[in-house]
Parts: structure tokens; sequence; C-alpha cells
């Protein structure tokens, strides 16, 4: 009986290769695949459930990582989340991730290779993996103060140290608690993303920097005066202002804001015109300057570069090769010239900066769990978008604009502010335009410049302007920038 | 044939306590990282339950170096880390389901079972001085796998789980009679065939080449065997009737040598399989389930989810496991049973799945070799069939889990939680010590068997009492 025994064993050799071959084919072969079924929810526990860095605006955690006894052992959690949202973003179950909790995701759950050494203490002390804190350069109080201020109007608030490039607000509204998300319920996340997806209102979308660009309206004068000073002009020179512009080969108009004069003659000066927002003037000077000249100005202020702050900024856009009629179009900011609110904010920055851009960023300190610096900011410059003389001559034309112009909402009793507004068409029959205001402050040594966007007049609708709508969230912001530095009238 | 006989000169008692020290070691540090890592911390219970491994290692060891002082060196340790890793997972899988809000206290209940199977092991051992003993109880042992199967049809004591019929409650504890039926049938298949071998092989019609043997040879061992296949059937115990199966043919063929039986059983298996497909609508669920496990609509309705689920678990264990307590094996229904290799692949990793498929393989092939090694007949026959069957058992599960095959309901020896799979594998572990010891010990003095040296080999084989 010994030889059918022997050819037994064979056959159970051959049971048990085909058990291991089988264990391996799942454990290792397949074991990626399966890995990222969305059905497998361990690939979610082993994500979610470490410690994730905090994210820290002014020394305090507005995003944390809490112990829960769940299996996921953290839960995050979201302080003053609708203000942070667009910032933060959320960390879901359900969709995923968003904002700086994307952009920094591996900082924040600690595998990134700058958290090398931290992680081989952590695997020499046997403790487990924690990620690094992350340190916005945001405000507390200029954020709450422009997320105040727009209330629950849509539109997108910027504010930038001109100095330095660091953000020290970036509000979108309307908002979302990113807490809704961050149940460790996937179906109920996904049933409040839909939700969120689904609303009109886009609350989901990061106005400032990201999806829909705006047209720029009046505040792009500061880009075609800017390149007329570069050209030659100053702020005295006369350029044509008549009261109807007509377009050349075509039957079209420019006419001005409400069908008025920009001064009692057929010409104007150059801050005068841009001190009531002269339309026609500034069409027909950008036809007299030509749109390499202003594209390449608008390009110098960072127009149609790529940008992360970390996150990923959506390009400004120009029209490529624009006929006259375009190009009188384009030079009031309307036809194809689409800004975010970030770019219109650095275009005010650089003003106030003698003319050099500074990169904007969100991200000051980067820390380990034992408070170690990782990384650190160091402000970068993007170049001289103008020379110091010519920023310097903008500056007095835009303190005209709030003085004497059309933005006395934004004058601050004690304290120059240099400003600009815009009232852009949104090129869609019935709907109110987009109100504008974009400014720094104060005029000589500014700490801080702001863009405000009201998307469709905000609660005025139709008789929206950028100096009635934008311009007081604009001082607001100002305001609480200026108490924060300590700087005073 | 026999080539054995050097091998067997050492008794390898101090192997044995060498290997016991190491599976003591892999039960108490599986046990220690489950509560460092999933618990409270260690504490004092490990201290206890350090006390009791070591002491009931030092007793079995001792016990065999008095009763079966030859018994194969290598059994003992390998089912003792085997129950240790079983019973650290369970309890690991008591502290996934608390975390989830389920409270049991299923390590407790296996713990108890596991002292209870390894000191009626040694009971067999002490008490069982030979295992031809068990051939007087050859039809004695085929009634009771009868009537053991039965059990759960009885009303009043049978119950139902998931849809199969294989549990009794007795004394408020259940029990699965299949298990010991298996053992009880391995006997009668021994005794029977030991007697029967060469009626069965060599008379008979001849049809198409191959030699049929007579109904009256065939009779009663096919009525036993039908019987048992129709019960479970019944029972809807589809791994149990694939078990009996395969190991009455593996019984026979191993008698016989009849490699064309082998054929021919498994084309009725194959047929079998179909026709049970087609005929009955929870198997062909079963295959559904099986081939199509990761499809959205299989999964959806629930017939994949602990497949698919326990292969999600072994996938994030991948090649080096989570580390025991690490891991979320609490989501996969029955974790502590059905799906205990899941959960080990999932904390153990494919590593520790190796080494512990490679210790049942240990395990397998010691009772085959006890089988070559011992000279008799009915010795032979139980060892390799009782060997089989675990192979068979740990094939069928494991391949459910892993999805070389449908998933069916049978408990991995000594690892599963449940009460009657723990003693039944230690009283086969008992029975294979004691084959061995015998096989071991008449290799080492030739003159306690007595065999004629003059006789042909195969007359050796059928033992004292061969049938001509």
């Amino acid at each position: 009986m010994n030889e059918p025994i022997r050819r037994v064993s064979v056959v159970v050799l051959l049971l048990f290769l085909t058990l291991m071959a089988s264990a391996s084919w799942v454990q290792f072969a397949s074991a990626d695949s399966l890995g990222q079924d969305p059905r497998n929810v361990r690939t979610l526990y082993r994500q979610f459930g470490s410690f994730r860095g905090p994210i820290v605006v002014d020394g305090t955690s507005v995003v944390r990582s809490l112990p829960v006894d769940d299996p996921f052992n953290y839960q995050r959690t979201y302080t003053d989340g609708a203000l942070y949202a667009p910032v933060t973003g959320y960390y879901s179950i359900g969709p995923g991730s968003s904002g700086l909790e994307r952009a920094e995701n591996e900082l924040l759950n600690g595998s990134s290779d700058a958290l090398f050494w931290t992680r081989l203490g952590e695997l020499v002390s046997g403790t487990e993996q924690q990620g690094a804190s992350v340190e916005l350069t945001l405000s507390a109080p200029v954020q709450q103060a422009a997320f105040d201020a727009m209330g629950d109007r849509r539109g997108a608030v910027v504010a930038l140290d001109p100095r330095t490039g660091a953000i020290l607000a970036m509000v979108s509204t309307p908002s979302y608690d990113p807490t809704a998300l961050a149940v460790h319920s996937s179906s109920e996340a996904n049933r409040v993303y839909q939700a969120l997806l689904a609303d009109q209102t886009g609350p989901l979308i990061n106005r400032a920097i990201g999806g829909d660009t705006y047209p720029p309206g009046s505040t792009f004068k500061l880009v075609v005066a800017a390149a007329a000073l570069h050209a030659g002009y100053s702020t005295d020179t006369l350029i044509d202002a008549p009261d109807v512009l007509e377009l050349p080969g075509t039957t079209a108009t420019i006419q001005n804001y409400g069908g008025e004069s920009c001064g009692p003659g057929e010409q104007v000066t150059l801050l005068d015109a841009l001190r009531v927002s002269c339309n026609t003037a500034f069409a027909k000077l950008a036809m007299d300057l030509g749109w390499p000249a202003i594209a390449a100005e608008a390009e110098a202020f960072g127009w149609g570069s790529d940008l992360t702050i970390p996150l990923d900024v959506t390009k400004s856009r120009l029209p490529d090769t624009p006929n006259q009629p375009q190009i009188a179009q384009s030079g009031i900011g309307q036809f194809d010239v689409r800004a975010t609110p970030l770019q219109m904010a650095m275009i005010a920055a650089a003003i106030g900066n003698n003319g050099v851009v500074m990169k904007p960023y969100l991200v000051d300190t980067v820390r380990d769990p034992d408070l170690r610096v990782v990384e650190q900011t160091t402000p970068t410059s993007l170049g001289q978008a103008l020379s110091a003389d010519d920023a310097a001559a903008l500056t007095v034309m835009m303190q005209a604009v709030v003085n004497d112009g059309t933005a006395p909402a934004a004058q601050i009793p004690g304290i120059s502010v240099a400003g600009k507004t815009g009232t852009a068409e949104t090129g869609v029959d019935g709907e109110s335009p987009h109100t504008w205001f974009v400014a720094f402050a104060p005029a000589e040594n500014p700490v801080v410049a702001v863009a405000v966007l009201v998307e469709n007049g905000g609660d005025l609708g139709s008789e929206a302007t950028g100096g009635k709508v934008a311009a007081p969230i604009a001082r607001a912001v100002i305001e609480a920038a200026l108490a924060a530095q300590g700087v005073t009238g | 044939m026999a080539t054995v006989q050097e091998v067997a000169v050492r008794v390898g008692r101090r192997s044995e306590a060498a290997l016991l020290v190491i599976a003591c070691a892999i039960a108490i540090g599986a046990r220690a990282f489950v509560d460092a890592n999933a618990a409270d911390g260690i504490g004092r219970g490990l201290a206890i339950y350090a006390g009791a491994v070591v002491a009931l290692a030092v007793a079995a060891h001792v016990l065999v170096r008095l009763r079966a002082p030859a018994a194969d060196p290598v059994l003992l340790p390998a089912a003792f880390a085997l129950t240790g890793l079983g019973l650290a997972m369970i309890h690991r899988i008591d502290l996934a389901y608390a975390d989830r809000g389920r409270d049991t206290h299923f390590g407790t209940t296996q713990a108890g079972w596991a002292v209870i199977g390894i000191v009626g092991a040694m009971l067999v051992i002490g008490l069982v001085r030979d295992h031809r003993l068990l051939r007087r109880y050859t039809y004695t042992a085929g009634l009771l796998g009868l009537v053991a199967l039965l059990l759960p049809l009885v009303p009043g004591i049978g119950r139902e789980v998931n849809g199969a019929r294989i549990w009794i409650t007795l004394f408020g504890r259940s029990l699965q009679p299949s298990e010991f039926a298996k053992i009880a049938f391995v006997v009668f298949f021994a005794g029977y065939l030991v007697s029967n071998r060469d009626t069965l092989a060599l008379a008979g019609p001849k049809v198409l080449g191959v030699r049929l043997p007579r109904p009256r040879d065939l009779g009663p061992i096919i009525i036993v065997w039908a019987a048992a296949l129709l019960v479970q059937i019944a029972q809807r115990d589809l791994g149990a009737s694939l078990l009996f199966f395969g190991l009455f043919v593996a019984m026979l063929y191993v008698a016989t040598q009849r490699l064309s039986w082998v054929l021919v059983g498994v084309g009725l298996f194959g047929v079998g399989a179909v026709a049970a497909g087609t005929l009955f609508p929870h198997v062909a669920s079963r295959y559904d389930a099986w081939l199509n496990a990761l499809d959205p609509s299989v999964y959806d309705s629930g017939r994949s989810y602990q497949l698919v689920q326990g292969l999600f678990g072994m996938a994030s264990g991948g090649l080096f496991g989570t580390g025991l307590g690490s891991g979320s094996p609490g989501l996969v229904p029955y974790a502590e049973s059905d799906f205990i290799v899941a959960s080990l692949g999932e904390e153990l990793g494919l590593t520790g799945l190796m080494a512990i498929l490679a210790l049942y393989l240990v395990v397998v092939q010691r009772a085959m070799r006890a089988a070559i090694g011992v000279r008799d007949g009915f010795g032979k026959l139980i060892a390799a069939g009782l060997g089989f069957s675990m192979a068979l058992q740990l094939f069928v599960v494991v391949g459910g889990v892993t999805r070389v095959i449908p998933l069916t309901g049978l408990t991995t020896p000594f690892l599963a939680y449940g009460g009657s799979s723990m003693i039944a594998n230690w009283l086969i572990i008992a029975l294979l010590m004691r084959i061995s010891d015998l096989a071991r010990s008449s290799a080492a003095a030739p003159s306690r068997v007595a065999p004629s040296t003059s006789r042909p080999q195969d007359l050796i084989d059928d033992g004292e009492e061969a049938h001509a």
C-alpha cells in the first residue's frame, strides 16, 4: 500500500502548492487592485486612521484630528469650517480631498520626504506615524472681516501682504462646512457632497483662485494705465475721452457707465480717466497702445502664468489676437479678458510694492510633530511688472479713485487708500454685472493689498457698481489688516 | 519499497521538547502581540495564559515520553503551534468585535475547548495502547458515523445555522457531529477496506478495460458512503460532502491501487457538481458568488460579501501583514471561524499564511510517513485517511477563502473557533501519534510486530489478520 500512499502524498503536496499560489495571488499579485477597490474600507481605515497634522492659523489649529473611538481612530474636525473651507478644503472618505488637505497631503499625513528623519525616529521609538502641522499665512481677523463683509453675497476676497506675497485672507462665498464631509460614513459623506455639488450657488468652488474666472471690467484699466506709463504717458497726459466711442469697422459703440461724460472737454488726463473710470478713454488708449503692449504688461503681472500657492490657481486669460474693436473692449476688461480675484489682488499688491510682483503663498511654516521647522516659505519675486516710478504714478492715480472718484466708500480716515473699481458685464443678457474693487493701503507704505469680487452685483442687482458693492467690503478688510498689523491713521 | 527504517532509529523526544518550546513561544508570543497592539497592553492575563500553555505542553510531552516514546516528534508541537495561533487570533477577533460594539467571548470558550481537546488527545494516547484495537469496531464506527451525521436532523437537538443543518445542541453547547463522523468513517473505511481489498481489486467483471468489483464486496461501503453523502446534501453541507467524497476515493485508491477508480470517482464528482449546480439554486448561487465575486451586482446582493471582504483583508495584509492586533479582521463576517484564515492572512501577511500552510503540510506529510512506516494495513489506511482528510479539509477551506474553489463551510483544523473541530482534530493527532509510535518503534525494533521476513511485503501490509 506504500506506493499509493506516496502518490497521495504527492497529490497533497499539489493541493498545498495550489493554496500557496492562490494565497500569493490574493495577497501579492492582486493586492494592489483589491486595495484600490472602493468597497475596501480597510484602505480608508489606513488612509484615514492615522494622526493627521493640524492646519494652523495665527497659532490656533483650525483643522485638527481628534481621537475618537471608532475604527478610524481620529476624526478630522474643522473649527470655523465655512470660514476657512476655500483654503483648507475637505478630507473625506467619500469624495476624497480638496484644498490644502489635498495639496499638502503628504506633509499632513507624514509621508512626505521632508519628514524622513521624523519617520525614522518614529520607526526607532515605535510610535505611530504622525503628520506635520501646516501653519498658514492667513490672518484670522482679516479672514473673519472679509467673510463677514461678504455676508450672503456670492464672490471672493483675497488679501495679500504686498511686500511678501503672503496671503492674509482668502474668502469665497457661499462656503460650506468641511466637517459635514469628514463624517466616517462614506454614504453620508457622499450624500452631503452630492447636495453641495448640486447647489446652484457653487459652494465647493474657491472663487478666489479656482473654477470660473471673471471679466475684470474696469479694474483691468490698471493694466492698461501701467502699459501707458511704460509707453511714456504721464498722469497728466491728455487722452481722448469721447462720450461715445465708435469702434472701427463696426456699428458698435462704447459708452461710459450710465452714458455719462468723463469730463468737461473732449480730452481728460490719464489720472482723471482712471479716477472716473472712463470707458471711452481707456478703450481708445488700448487701441492706441496696441494689444502686444497691454498683453505684455498683463503677463508681467502674472497673467497666463502657472501658479500654485500651493493650491492650483486657474490661469487668468487674455484674447490671443484681438482686432481693433476687440482691443477696445479688452481695454476696459471685457471681451475675452478673464481674471481670478487672486490675479487682481496681485496687480494691486505689485503697484503698492514698487512694481515688484511677489509670489502669493498660503503656507508659512511646516513643523514636524516635535515642532521642529521642516519647511519655511521664503518670499520670492515673480519680477518687476512696472518701474518704481510708474508704480508711484499709478498709486497717485489710484488714490484719486478713492479720494475723489468712483470709490469714496473705500475711504478710511487718516489712511490713504489706493484703489480701483470694476463693474463688469457678464456677457449674459439680463444678468447683473460682477462688481470689483482692488486696493492697497496705506498708499505710501502698503501693508495690505486686496481684491474683492461680488458676483452679479450682490444685493444691489443691476444698480450695482464696484464702488457701491465691493469697495465697502475692501475697506472692512483693509481696516482689519491695518488693525492686525498695528497700523493706525 | 520501505525506506523509512534508517530515519526511525532516533525516537526524537528531545527534538519534540525543543519544538514544543518554539510552539509555546509562538502561542504565548502571538497572544502577547495581540494584547500589546489591540488590548490595554500586556497584563496578568497573559501570565496566566502562558502558565497554562507551558503546563499543558510539559504534561503532554511527559505523557508522550511514557506512553508513546517513539511517536513522531513533530506532530504534537505543530498542532500546539497551530492551536496557539488560533487562540491568539480568536482572542484578537473578540477585541475587534468589541471595537464594533459586539460583546463576544469566543477566545475564552475556545481556550476551554483547546484544553479539552489536548487532554482528550492525551487520554487517547494514554488509554489506547494500540490502534489496531479499533479494527474490532469497524462496523460500530460506520454506524456511529451515520448516527452522528443524522443527529442534526433529529427535531429538538438539531439546529440550522445559515442554511446548513449540521449542528446539535447538547447540554447548552452546540456541536458539529460531522467532525467526529469523519474520524468514525475513516476507521470504518480502513477496517472494511483492509479486510476486502483483495476481493475488491481482483474479483469482478471487467468493463471497458476497467475491472469493477463485485457488488457484494463493495456493497456495505457504498451504502454507508452514499448514505453519508445524501445526508450531507440534505443538510446542505457542501464542504463536508466534498470532503467525504474525496476521503472515500483516496482511501479506496490506497487500499486497491486502482487509479482507474479514482478517475471514475473524479468523473462522478464532476457530474455531481454540475448536476447540483443545475438542480439546486443554493449551489448555483455559490458558484455565481465564487466566479463573479467582485461583480457589483453579486456583491451588492450580499452573496459574495463575506468572500470579498476576506479578500480585501488578505490583500491589505500584503506580504508581511498589518501585525497581530493592528488589522481590521472584524470587518469579515465569521472572522473567528470560517474566515480565520483571512484574519490570519491580514495580520500575519502572506509570509505568516505560508508558514501556517507549511505547518499543516508538515502534519499531513508526517501522517503519510507514519502510514508508510507502520506495518499493518489498517494503520496505514487510518493514517493516510486522516492525513488526507486534513489536507483536503484545509484545501476546501483555504481554497474557498482564496477563491480557488467555491466557498463552502468547513472548519480550519486547530485554528477556527469551534469545540467539535478542536476536539476532533486533537483526536486525529493522538491517533497519528499512536500509529507513528508503532511505525517508528517497530522499525527500530522489528520484533515488536514480529513479521516473518520471508513473507511478501503485500501480506505484511495486511497485518497479522490479513484475509487471503
